[in-house]
């Protein structure tokens, strides 16, 4: 099957610009702002079915639709912050696919009105963020971007940010305050982007991937997209798989693959032919799954996933085989999110440090006491629905599932 | 030399991106900047981005102090950031870093003898499917190392050795 995102693996050097132009490149742009309104353009991504890909699932065409008409300018940020761990898609695709993400960030930025579009990525992906620059202007150079393009009213600049290594970046709120020159800490909501966004103007915020996703929709159209996938989530998903796997990296598949599909027939199996025991389909902020035949064999979905206890996230799937003590992986989980909490809400920012220190007494050898047990579950219910984002949430997620749907591993057999 | 006698286009370019009264924005590439030219980020960078940028010192440090790429004190002339998140310590990147620092006879967060290399663990970098795997930065920015060995560390640190003896020169 050939690939709609990950095209760059069927077309050799689709990164460079004639490359990607002489594959049809930027025809979906100039459609939309030639042919279409720009409502027209939200219809037709909302018709499709797409949702976005940074995590949350949220249908993206009507995210657009939300954009407060009566306040301008308006502003579209992509977030390339790409910091989950397990998570290594969107570096790919701006690094070997750039200008499909970046057409598609046109396109969106032309559905909602934005004539300024950022990308803000990692602090980490500086070399990704130089050739971008060099991409843009090659961009600028053809008259896809700039002033009054294709003959019409509309223009439209992109411009590359980069963050300085700071997960919570990737929660949009704290994305917006970075990008104004603050620390990266959550806002509280409502008011959302949608009305005050950047710099307080209605904001679309979307995942790299999701854009990726536009431009082939706008091209094939909604019905094309809709006939890929499931009926809950449609089209394809980028699905990074690592962990305990033989073949550790990045598959495209469509909604309604198999985690068996994945690991076994895309990721090369288990490391020594070892059983899978637990999967963490959404990263380190993922909950444990007991990896039995029945969960191994579900179609995957955001539904489906949601039914076997966990999220799908942004499908960064770490496996982990019956050799990996859950004690470990939930010390190097909280390890993470203390060193993440962005220290704004007190359950969060005290919650983590205590959960870090327990979890660091069960793996100093001296066996794991029931008190300390009981003492972590305590924490993690005084974080969970207590903090303004989701990290708090994250931080509690493997150490609770881990604890009540692995208790053996836990002295509670 | 002040960073506007040294960077003026690039400083012109940053401020260009952002609209003229929401110029805070421009913090980060700025301190950027400061970063890989000074190894740090000194006080009197701070002082003159706030400046720049019409904010108070206190502000630029707050944002210096809350993201990890910018350092206050000055260390190694190159970082060696070493993922050993979930993913990557699945892939051995505990092991590789202890390797690390006995072959460069260094703690987690020290300099080697000469200066050149401070060793740290860090947080996910996004190559978990590439483990073990360090991120350097330095002068030359910040570049990605995977598929890692104690051999794969040895040639990049020949390579820096073969920088510093041509800027010598």
């Amino acid at each position: 099957m050939s690939h709609i995102l990950l095209r760059h693996r069927d077309i050799p050097d689709l990164h460079k610009f004639n490359v990607y132009k002489k594959n049809g490149g930027f025809s979906a742009f100039k459609k939309a702002v030639t042919k279409m309104q720009p409502s027209q353009v939200t219809d037709e991504v909302k018709n499709s079915g797409l949702r976005g890909r940074g995590g949350a699932g949220f249908p993206t065409g009507l995210k657009w639709s939300f954009i407060d008409k009566n306040k301008w300018p308006h502003y579209v940020v992509a977030n390339a912050d790409e910091s989950e761990p397990g998570t290594f898609k969107d570096r790919e695709l701006m690094e070997l696919n750039p200008f499909q993400f970046l057409e598609g960030l046109a396109i969106a930025s032309y559905a909602v009105g934005a004539n300024v579009a950022y990308v803000y990525l990692r602090g980490e992906f500086w070399d990704i963020a130089e050739e971008m620059d060099k991409q843009i202007a090659e961009m600028e150079e053809a008259g896809f971007l700039g002033d009054k393009l294709f003959g019409t009213d509309y223009s439209l600049r992109i411009y590359t940010h980069l963050g300085a290594g700071a997960y919570i970046c990737g929660e949009e709120t704290a994305l917006l305050e970075s990008l104004e020159g603050k620390r990266g800490q959550p806002r509280n909501r409502p008011p959302f982007p949608a009305v005050f966004g950047l710099f307080g103007k209605p904001t679309v915020i979307n995942n790299v991937e999701t854009f990726a996703n536009v431009p082939p929709i706008l091209a094939n159209g909604a019905d094309w997209y809709k006939s890929i996938g499931t009926p809950d989530a449609a089209g394809v998903k980028i699905y990074s798989l690592c962990g305990r796997v033989r073949k550790p990296g990045n598959y495209e598949l469509p909604f309604g693959s198999t985690f068996r599909q994945l690991i076994y027939e895309h990721g090369g199996g288990v490391q020594d032919s070892r059983p899978v025991k637990a999967i963490m389909p959404a990263g380190a902020s993922s909950s444990l799954i007991v990896a039995n035949d029945k969960v191994l064999d579900t179609p995957i979905d955001y539904a489906a996933v949601k039914a076997m206890g966990a999220d799908l996230g942004s499908a960064s799937v770490i496996v982990l085989d019956d050799t990996v003590d859950l004690k470990w992986v939930i010390s190097k989980t909280l390890k993470f999110f203390k060193h993440e909490s962005c220290g704004k809400c007190t359950p969060c920012r005290e919650g983590t440090f205590w959960m870090n220190n327990i979890s660091k007494r069960m793996q100093n050898g001296n066996g794991v006491k029931n008190e300390d047990v009981e003492l972590l579950l305590n924490v993690a219910e005084q974080i969970q629905g207590k903090c303004l984002c989701a990290l708090g949430e994250f931080s509690t997620m493997a150490v609770v599932s881990g604890i009540k749907r692995f208790p053996q591993e836990f002295n509670r057999a | 030399m002040s960073l506007q006698q040294k960077y003026p286009k690039e400083i012109k370019q940053i401020l260009s991106k952002y609209p003229p009264e929401y110029k805070r924005s421009a913090v980060m590439p700025l301190l950027h900047l400061v970063q890989r030219d000074e190894g740090y980020v000194s006080k009197e960078s701070m002082q003159e981005i706030a400046k720049l940028l019409d904010i108070t010192e206190t502000e630029v440090g707050a944002v210096v102090g809350f993201y990890t790429l910018y350092h206050e004190k000055k260390e190694g002339k190159y970082r060696m950031q070493i993922c050993t998140d979930l993913p990557c310590a699945l892939r051995g990147a505990d092991e590789f870093m202890k390797q690390v620092c006995e072959h460069l006879n260094v703690e987690d967060g020290g300099t080697t003898a000469d200066g050149m290399v401070t060793v740290e663990h860090v947080m996910c970098l996004a190559a978990c499917d590439r483990a073990p795997m360090f991120q350097s930065q330095g002068p030359d920015g910040i570049k990605y190392h995977e598929y890692m060995t104690i051999d794969r560390v040895n040639e990049w640190l020949q390579s820096l050795k073969q920088v510093e003896t041509g800027e010598k020169r």
